[in-house]
């Protein structure tokens, strides 16, 4: 089905199963170690790989010395460019072609890679590489090269610049004017599993157990950079410890094993380290936003302006649209944003928790809070009178949005009403404390996806599709869906994902994963539904599933009676005109309360308040979870999280998780995200939307403006670290 | 990691004899040396195991104090009642340090023994004198946001990381050893670390094959025992600056007070003039100042850990401001 008209009452509406907060199907298996990933797939006579990474950003290598690694215990094969094959090239989301050649464009970049007959003889044999390197003079700090910046063009996003009515003009005139510039830092995904491959060849089929979100696409990307056929290619990921984007496309390590494989004519495995993760999987690149605000004197929005930089390699042309969602968020009849890229001899920069939107809204949600004490207006209320009709830039209705209700029903749970606007008022012995709130949005996306859902004469359901579950409950909400749509009780239903030999599927990413690949598996239903109800000479119309029988009027029969040898049906959901006529988000409110202390600045958190809509919940259990762990996320991008670039050499000096903060147990204080009642008739199906980002989008907003009324010190540079505070704090001599 | 062969010492003399030969290293919890290993940070030929002596109880000294074995585990020490009664500032500081995980494993000896966590420490393609005498050091003028203010050199701007070995200073505990000959020694802490000066790689007064048996504290002194370690976040941070404090106060006058400083030099920091100018004098901000003054006395930034210097101030303030109230 091509979305292209409201969807009208449906046979989920009942909610009997969907919707229930039910534990994960696959609990049990992750908690008692049996859900097996990438690096733990055994397969008889495996070697092992080790990367070596270019320790200079940016120049040629003069020589490559693989003799001593060669001759170390255990050593089979040492790859560098020198005998690589040929591959194909592209941008990192089309191809991923590595060890091609002597020149070196970023750090990082494997130079060789070490296969032996364990995974510790490589790692020994990979430090007796000797690489020589002439170096050049490489850019890698944004802030130092903004003057090269450039208008990207990426096929796959948003155009760079938006403008609606006359900016400059109506800024210039503005009674009420806020010109503030925000920067957030350099960031990695850090999510638990590494980057992991097990890659096997029979003949010309290569078989790779990968942890990769996306596993048609990959197949995809797999096949141009190797040139072979898309459809010698299987990829198998059924579970991943994470991915946050990391994950979504093409990494070395699928690559470099592959190519390793044909050449030995064995399996080769490979997990790259912690440390390695940094420099040779993508990130998300710094920013610099200027946000320009005017309102009339009752703090109705006249202009609104983003200006966004942030980098990536010359060969890219991937931008951070941290100015995506003010084209959309808040009324105003001037609009300008603008996004630059800049060039720099840096790892690739690429999708990361809630590209845009969770950096986008830490500049954009603060600039509100520091117009709203302008205008001697609440921050909520400022919203209020900003709240939009239909979306500002495209002039279409919104699909549904509740932002609104989602910002009183959180005031009121929070006990924003006990706020003093005044920062520095509030003190808890040497604590300083502050609450704040930021709005949340985050883009609704439907991708193709397709599904086959299969009865078996056992009574067992089977759903398949190449689908990925990353740890977010896709396996357990398609179990629902089935469950639900077939009258079956829940253990009845069998969720096969993570392989391609399944239908295409959407995987995970962006906040469709549920929505795309639930909506699929609810027409394969539909479709397993009619086949059944004909069968059994039913109404398709009117057959009611329930109990493991199809009844009509005061007839009923098994569904094991009806389906023979076994019954399958395919589903297919296809984004169509709602997708291009609606403009489609979900919404939320963050509060956040916050200590600062008065000596040090340190900063931690005290409680924090979700309140979000986004259509149909599927599980109101792992919804929570979900949009906890984005909170999570928006703690550590407002007070932890920074890779810092060493300029004298173009790296990420804290490549590491003991230096490369994430918040840890003891940050994280009570939490709670509520989502209020939605349906959405014109995303999907499943009248659901997007939930996966949108726990960070605004969460690191609320702590930074939390802060700011804790202690009264607005830091615009993120992460809000004690440095920047102190200066800021009473004096104490 | 390199290769390297195993052997497990039955006693200590057998671990010292092993441990003097070039290439030896000991190895106890091996929360801080694997990781090293791995990193080729550390490259040792033999590891020579201690973890089967028996140096791992704790007992009170006919003096009143405590002798801890080397081989005691962070978890054990912390939780110790002697030292939870008597030592509070030393249980605090153990519990501050690392994760739940790692204090299991950690040992006493080997925690006064870990290495700097510089990032180009860490980083075998990076110049480090610490790590490759002669290579020059890339925190100077590189990223040095947890690195030394006090005692630094041109050579050198580490840091030691340890929570436990700044509340050890405070307790002017002793370190005791033994060599392959059965000598015993002990050890001032005072002058068991090194400032890096010329040689950033020799850390301690330790000599080759001399092996940590046990870490001796004498009677606490009188007064309140506090340890605050300022940190990025919550848990699982080392410390930016943390301060180990014993202050005696009656009426609103100090009496006598020690304190001593983490996270702002190449080893634990104790500065006496700052702890007599406290002495006898009134608990009011002149008096904290002066003490700051004192401790901070050379100190000096390196631009990215500038900070470190007025955080200092603000902590000894406000650690000596709750000490005294108490």
């Amino acid at each position: 089905m091509e979305m292209n008209s409201p969807i009208g009452p449906n046979a989920l509406d009942a909610q009997r199963i969907v919707g229930k907060p039910l534990d994960r199907v696959d609990g049990r298996l992750k908690v008692t170690g049996s859900a097996r990933y990438a690096y733990e797939m055994q397969q008889e006579n495996t070697l092992y790989g080790f990367v070596v990474e270019a320790s200079i950003g940016k120049g040629r290598i003069v020589s490559i010395d693989t003799r001593a690694a060669e001759k170390a215990p255990g050593v089979e094969l040492v790859l560098t460019h020198r005998n690589a094959p040929a591959q194909g090239t592209g941008n990192h989301r089309d191809a991923h072609p590595v060890l091609t050649g002597p020149q070196v464009t970023r750090y990082g970049q494997p130079v060789a890679f070490v296969v032996a007959e364990s995974f510790e003889q490589a790692r020994a044999a990979a430090y007796l590489v000797d690489v020589k390197y002439d170096r050049s003079n490489g850019k890698y700090a944004l802030h130092s090269n903004l003057d090269k910046a450039r208008v990207p063009n990426p096929s796959d996003a948003p155009a760079a610049d938006s403008a609606v009515g006359d900016f400059a003009r109506a800024f210039a005139s503005a009674p009420v004017q806020l010109d503030v510039t925000y920067t957030t830092p350099l960031q990695s995904h850090a999510m638990m599993e590494p980057h992991a491959t097990l890659a096997m060849w029979d003949g010309d089929n290569l078989i790779l157990h990968t942890a990769n979100q996306m596993l048609n696409q990959g197949q995809q990307v797999i096949a141009t950079t190797l040139k072979i056929p898309v459809e010698n290619i299987r990829l198998i990921s059924p579970f991943i410890g994470g991915g946050f984007g990391g994950k979504l496309w093409v990494n070395a390590d699928a690559i470099l094993a592959a190519i390793a494989a044909r050449q030995l004519k064995r399996p080769v495995k490979i997990a790259l380290t912690r440390q390695q993760i940094f420099h040779v999987t993508t990130h998300r690149s710094d920013t610099i936003q200027r946000l320009r605000l005017g309102t009339d004197s009752e703090g109705r929005i006249l202009a609104i302006g983003h200006d966004v930089f942030s980098g990536n390699l010359p060969s890219e042309q991937t931008y951070e649209g941290a100015a995506l969602q003010t084209r959309t968020l808040y009324a105003g009849p001037n609009r300008l944003t603008q996004h630059r890229q800049v060039p720099l001899d840096i790892p690739v920069a690429s999708s990361m928790r809630a590209p845009g939107e969770a950096v986008g809204l830490m500049a954009l949600e603060c600039a509100m809070d520091e117009l709203a004490e302008k205008l001697n207006l609440d921050p909520i209320e400022l919203r209020v009178r900003n709240e939009p009709s239909e979306d500002p830039e495209k002039h279409i209705p919104y699909s549904s949005r509740h932002l609104i209700p989602c910002m009183q029903e959180g005031a009121r749970r929070f006990g924003w009403d006990k706020r003093n606007p005044k920062p520095g008022q509030v003190r808890d012995g040497r604590w300083l404390v502050g609450i704040g709130m930021a709005a949340a949005t985050r883009g609704n996306p439907l991708l193709l996806s397709k599904a086959n859902v299969r009865l078996d004469p056992d009574g067992t359901c089977i759903v398949r599709m190449a689908m990925t579950d990353i740890g977010t409950g896709t396996y357990t909400i398609l179990a629902q869906i089935a469950a639900e749509m077939l009258g079956l009780p829940m253990e009845r239903v069998k969720v096969e994902l993570g392989d391609t030999i399944f239908p295409q599927a959407a995987g995970s990413g962006g906040s469709w994963g549920a929505g795309s690949s639930g909506s699929a598996l609810f027409e394969a239903c539909n479709a397993l539904r009619e086949k059944l109800a004909r069968t059994a000479g039913m109404d398709p119309a009117t057959a009611r599933f329930a109990n493991g029988s199809i009844a009509s009027g005061d007839q009923s029969r098994k569904l094991t009676d009806l389906v023979g040898v076994g019954m399958d049906a395919d589903g297919e959901i296809r984004p169509g005109r709602n997708n291009k006529d609606f403009s489609q988000q979900s919404y939320g409110a963050h509060f956040a309360e916050v200590g600062v202390d008065e000596d040090t600045g340190e900063v931690r958190v005290r409680r924090m308040l979700g309140v979000f809509t986004a259509g149909r919940v599927l599980n109101a259990k792992t919804a929570r979870s979900q949009a906890i762990g984005g909170m999570v996320f928006g703690v550590g991008a407002a007070l932890h999280e920074e890779m810092t670039l060493d300029p004298r050499f173009g790296y990420f000096v804290n490549h590491d998780l003991a230096e490369y903060h994430v918040p840890v147990h003891a940050d994280i204080p009570d939490i709670d995200a509520v989502f209020l009642a939605e349906l959405d008739d014109q995303s999907n199906p499943l009248k659901s939307k997007g939930i996966g980002e949108l726990g960070i989008c605004g969460a690191g907003a609320s702590i930074a403006n939390a802060i700011y009324n804790a202690c009264g010190a607005r830091i615009r540079d993120y992460p809000i670290t004690l440095d920047k505070l102190l200066s800021r704090l009473p004096v104490r001599t | 990691m390199k290769a390297f062969t195993y052997q497990r010492a039955d006693s200590t003399a057998q671990a010292a004899a092993a441990a003097v030969k070039p290439g030896a290293k000991i190895i106890a919890g091996g929360t801080n040396l694997l990781d090293l290993m791995k990193l080729q940070v550390e490259t040792p030929s033999n590891l020579v195991d201690i973890n089967r002596l028996p140096l791992d109880k704790i007992e009170e000294t006919p003096d009143g104090g405590l002798r801890i074995g080397t081989l005691v585990r962070n978890s054990d020490l912390a939780a110790d009642p002697h030292v939870r009664q008597r030592y509070g500032v030393l249980s605090r500081a153990l519990l501050a340090g690392a994760s739940a995980q790692l204090r299991n494993k950690a040992t006493t000896g080997g925690n006064l023994l870990q290495r700097t966590r510089c990032y180009y420490f860490y980083d075998v393609t990076k110049p480090c004198n610490k790590r490759s005498p002669g290579s020059g050091c890339a925190a100077l003028a590189g990223f040095n946001r947890i690195h030394a203010v006090l005692g630094t050199s041109e050579h050198c701007i580490a840091t030691h990381p340890s929570d436990m070995a700044v509340a050890m200073q405070a307790l002017d505990a002793k370190v005791e050893t033994v060599n392959r000959q059965g000598e015993t020694k002990v050890i001032p802490i005072a002058e068991f670390y090194r400032l890096p000066g010329n040689t950033p790689e020799i850390e301690t007064s330790l000599k080759s094959g001399e092996i940590i048996t046990a870490v001796t504290l004498p009677p606490p002194p009188p007064g309140v025992q506090l340890y605050r370690k300022v940190r990025d976040r919550a848990s699982y941070a080392f410390a930016l600056v943390s301060v180990a404090a014993i202050v005696d106060t009656a009426h609103g006058r100090i009496r006598s007070a020690r304190l001593a400083f983490g996270g702002l030099a190449h080893r634990p920091w104790r500065v006496a003039q700052a702890e007599q100018g406290l002495a006898n004098t009134p608990a009011n901000t002149a008096t904290f100042n002066a003490a700051a003054d004192a401790v901070l006395e050379g100190a000096r930034g390196y631009v990215g850990n500038d900070f470190k210097i007025p955080l200092t101030r603000r902590t000894l303030h406000s650690v000596l401001a709750e000490i005294t109230r108490t």
